[in-house]
């Protein structure tokens, strides 16, 4: 049993009496989704709470309440959290409650959802929070029965001292446990002991969704509310010149028109602080319905932007960077031929190893290979919405974000009010891949409310959410190997960049298995705005750089599998270079069980196999892919994924989200993509944008996890990247054609396939 | 503006609204039924669905005045205690990621089993296809549906 010092994370030990802001105590309810059998009946809610740090209360019957810090948009830290929190602690599960914290920076150190670190990063801080609040009704149990602690175990929610046979449930010491000192430091437990952890636990607002409760920022309503849409320019690089209320002033349940400006001009932006289109229309109204039809009627005239830039503070403290928005009205044509010409000269040098000319010199073959992803929109299911009630001096805001800690410096700034007036409180996210860590709508909705000093539910349409940008970049990857006359690899090049930003991954495998690297980086400026989307960058660099992989394996004719682990034995053995990020042996790990869960050596005729692997977020993922060709169209028959993620913390659900990244992964790599013409998307809602939907499904999924014992690391993002490769090396297997450019379904559809 | 009189989960509803209002806003703004969920306004993701006279409709594309007289049936109406046997095996196989799109497909779910209550696959890839989910729950979703299919 390993002992912790608690004084790291003294925040979380902070007594506050009242709930954060008078907070709205939205997400209260039973832990059992379902309805409780006859033996599980339910503890009724006590007349006390007594608070023991910022995550726990106990009330004198000893039932639980468990405060999950994170925003939820669908990992289910909601869920996951609060059983780090049960385990330390040693409760029982079934006597917890779990409630949403509301944005609260004075109690909890780490309110963001994101980079797949929520559970990485909320780990120990979680496990130190059960641990001491055991701790405290141990010593407050020594103290009621004259014992030494160190006498007393506890066990779901029972304290004991055998020698004694005293006995009691944690409600009865709550009181006094409350009121002692924090021990400086407490045990932990041994995580083979783990009976919480490990074992899986239903959605705690599993009954609430499939009965349709108010869970979501959009649901949200109170007394007085209006109802707001808003108008944005009809084009990156334009920009608002005028409009004309009156075209809309008359029309039913419609109070108000006026514009917006998201950012004050002297404030300089935090990170995240991405708005595309920082001045924008607010239609205000007495329905949705009718703040819809009125966007439709508003007249309003457009203009070409100036080039404009602004400061941006860095991501963890890195320093601040200029951002340059260039003016003019972008097109995809134009955007890949000037890709085109970044592909042939020569890039940024980001790492070099050996004597890669010298490699290609000498070669007797050389394979050159380019890879291109078009942008992307993020399609959360609930388009972007906020609800705010802003009156005098004081601010609630209601929605969905990621990253609430980053959107408060703008919502402090636009609306003039000190930060300890504003209240965020966090609804569960409708979706988010990265989209709602730019939280411009909770601003934006805000603004709206002052101006009308009432409260607002503000709501973009599927089509204001899909031409807003904040989009998964354009990018593209030139693979080179160099190949002697027996095939030995003689030296590998990368040549990465994108629009605006690069995927270039420079230290990742490949490097340190190669002895002669070289990895380039380039970058075109745009004003078509960018953002984090699920693996950011993986969810490109992975895919090409896998399929190229494949392809080079099968030119120095290894298998695809053997020929990873031949790199990852000289990685491991006797790396090149330094800085290499990854762990050669883990990597390894889970390409060995894809290989035998998949029976890679026994495959099936007739079902085409790839395999693709890739390190992200912490975290190994190595996956097979097995598509089948039926009645002329690509099947996905079954999908194979192997993980180390360390610890899983809640075994089913961890499945859930592998099985969701891989499906988004294969829909995305099939049919994503959003063009450009004249600075205006091609696409805008559903009936354009292809998304892939049940008939498209794998007809099986299975996701393992290596069981290892690692403190935990990411889970959300690492199985996505790899999936691109390996459903491409899959196709490449049933149509003898490979695939450089996402999408695919265009692709195979010229190959009189049905898609 | 005009008067209209429903029938939504078994209960009278007079509203006062526009007639080409959809029956989504209807249930979300004016009668405080916000399981229903918006999500591109152009039935094309699914996320709306509700019971029209027991058949699976969009209700981004009903107008109210197309309602009247009809027997609506919504997430919150699928069931007194919310254990429909759809709603069951959605727990059972703890179906929902970020649980947006989940009512629709529920509702989408509930209605493929009052019509077909042994479905194949296929079966179900055809009645729920309207039916997006980004989180990609789908593998979940048929497995749910052959549970539900089993309890009826």
């Amino acid at each position: 049993m390993a002992t912790v010092n608690t004084k790291l994370d003294r925040r979380s030990f902070l007594k506050v009496s009242a709930l954060a802001g008078g907070g709205m105590m939205l997400s209260f309810s039973w832990l059992a989704g379902c309805k409780p059998s006859s033996k599980e009946e339910l503890m009724a809610m006590p007349k006390e709470w007594f608070e023991l740090n910022s995550y726990i209360k106990i009330g004198e019957n000893g039932a639980v309440t468990l405060y999950s810090p994170n925003p939820e948009f669908g990992s289910n830290v909601k869920t996951s959290m609060p059983m780090i929190l049960a385990e330390e602690l040693d409760t029982d599960w079934k006597n917890v409650f779990v409630e949403q914290a509301d944005f609260y920076p004075e109690r909890y150190d780490r309110q963001f959802t994101g980079g797949s670190q929520g559970i990485r990063q909320g780990w120990k801080p979680m496990r130190t929070a059960g641990a001491t609040a055991r701790a405290m009704l141990i010593n407050a149990a020594a103290q009621t029965w004259n014992v030494p602690a160190a006498e007393i175990t506890t066990s779901a929610g029972i304290l004991e001292h055998k020698a004694s046979g005293k006995k009691a449930h944690y409600g009865e010491m709550a009181s006094l446990a409350a009121t002692l000192e924090v021990p400086e430091e407490v045990p932990l437990k041994d995580v083979n002991t783990f009976t919480i952890v490990g074992n899986s636990k239903k959605n705690v607002d599993g009954k609430k969704i499939v009965t349709g409760k108010p869970l979501f920022g959009i649901d949200h309503k109170v007394e007085g509310m209006k109802y707001s849409a808003i108008v944005h320019p009809p084009a990156f690089g334009m920009k608002l010149k005028s409009f004309d209320k009156s075209s809309v002033s008359g029309m039913s349940g419609i109070l108000d028109v006026f514009p917006i400006n998201i950012f004050k001009e002297d404030y300089d932006r935090n990170f995240f602080d991405t708005a595309t289109f920082p001045e924008i229309l607010a239609i205000v109204g007495n329905s949705t319905w009718e703040v819809m039809q009125a966007k439709k009627s508003l007249v309003a005239e457009w203009e070409n932007a100036p080039e404009t830039s602004f400061s941006m503070a860095g991501f963890g403290g890195r320093p601040s960077t200029q951002v340059k928005v260039p003016a003019g009205l972008e097109n995809t044509v134009a955007h890949k031929e000037r890709m085109a010409e970044y592909i042939k000269k020569s890039g940024t040098v980001v790492r070099r190893d050996g004597n890669p000319e010298e490699g290609f010199k000498k070669a007797a073959k050389v394979i050159e290979r380019t890879y291109t992803v078009p942008f992307l929109a993020h399609n959360t299911m609930e388009p972007m919405n906020c609800f705010a009630d802003v009156k005098g001096d004081k601010a609630v805001v209601y929605g969905a974000t990621q990253a609430p800690d980053f959107i408060m410096n703008a919502l402090s700034s636009s609306l003039g009010l000190p930060k300890e007036n504003i209240q965020i409180n966090l609804a569960r996210m409708g979706g988010g891949f990265g989209r709602r860590a730019y939280s411009h709508h909770m601003v934006e909705a805000a603004l709206i409310s002052q101006k009308i000093q009432a409260p607002v539910s503000m709501v973009y349409t599927r089509e204001d959410d899909m031409s807003a940008g904040v989009y998964r970049p354009t990018y593209s990857a030139t693979y080179r190997a160099a190949l002697d006359e027996n095939n030995n690899l003689l030296a590998f090049h990368v040549k990465a960049g994108g629009i605006p930003e690069s995927p270039l991954h420079a230290n990742r495998f490949p490097a340190g298995a190669i002895d002669n690297y070289l990895a380039e980086s380039w970058e075109i400026p745009s004003n078509i705005t960018i953002g984090a989307f699920r693996a950011p960058r993986s969810n490109f660099i992975a895919g090409a750089e896998q399929s190229f992989l494949d392809e080079l394996a099968e030119a120095m004719g290894k298998d695809p599998i053997e020929f990873r682990l031949e790199l990852l034995k000289r990685a491991e053995t006797n790396p090149v270079g330094e800085n290499n990020d990854y762990v050669p042996k883990r990597y390894a790990s889970v390409l060995e069980l894809v290989r035998d869960k998949s029976n890679w050596n026994s495959p099936q005729p007739n079902v085409s196999r790839g395999v693709s692997a890739y390190f992200c977020h912490n975290s190994y993922v190595a996956e097979v892919v097995d598509t089948v060709i039926k009645d002329n169209q690509p099947v996905v028959e079954a999908v194979y994924a192997a993980v180390d993620c360390g610890i899983v913390i809640n075994p089913d659900s961890a499945r859930n989200m592998g099985e969701g990244a891989i499906v988004d992964g294969i829909g995305n790599a099939f049919f994503g993509e959003l063009a450009f013409e004249n600075g205006v998307p091609t696409k805008t809602n559903f009936d354009k944008y292809r998304m892939i939907r049940h008939k498209e499904a794998p007809k099986k999924i299975e996701v393992h996890f290596v069981d290892n014992g690692e403190d935990p690391t990411g889970l959300g993002e690492p199985l996505f990247p790899p999936v691109f490769a390996a459903l491409a090396n899959s196709l490449y297997k049933a149509t003898g054609k490979r695939y450089y450019d996402q999408p695919f379904a265009p692709q195979l559809e010229m190959q009189n396939l049905k898609m | 503006m005009a008067l209209f009189n429903l029938t939504i989960n078994g209960k009278s509803q007079q509203v006062d609204v526009d007639p080409n209002t959809p029956m989504l806003w209807v249930l979300r703004d004016h009668l405080d039924l916000v399981g229903t969920k918006f999500g591109c306004g152009i039935a094309q993701c699914g996320a709306c669905t509700i019971h029209l006279d027991g058949n699976a409709v969009r209700s981004c594309q009903l107008p109210v005045s197309a309602a009247e007289g009809a027997k609506i049936t919504t997430i919150e109406g699928l069931s007194e205690e919310g254990d429909h046997p759809v709603q069951k095996a959605w727990l059972e196989h703890d179906v929902p990621q970020c649980g947006y799109c989940q009512a629709g497909q529920i509702m989408s779910a509930a209605a493929l089993l009052a019509q077909n209550p042994n479905p194949s696959d296929t079966d179900i890839d055809n009645a729920m296809n309207g039916n997006i989910c980004r989180c990609g729950t789908y593998t979940r979703i048929k497995a749910a549906i052959h549970t539900a299919s089993k309890n009826l």
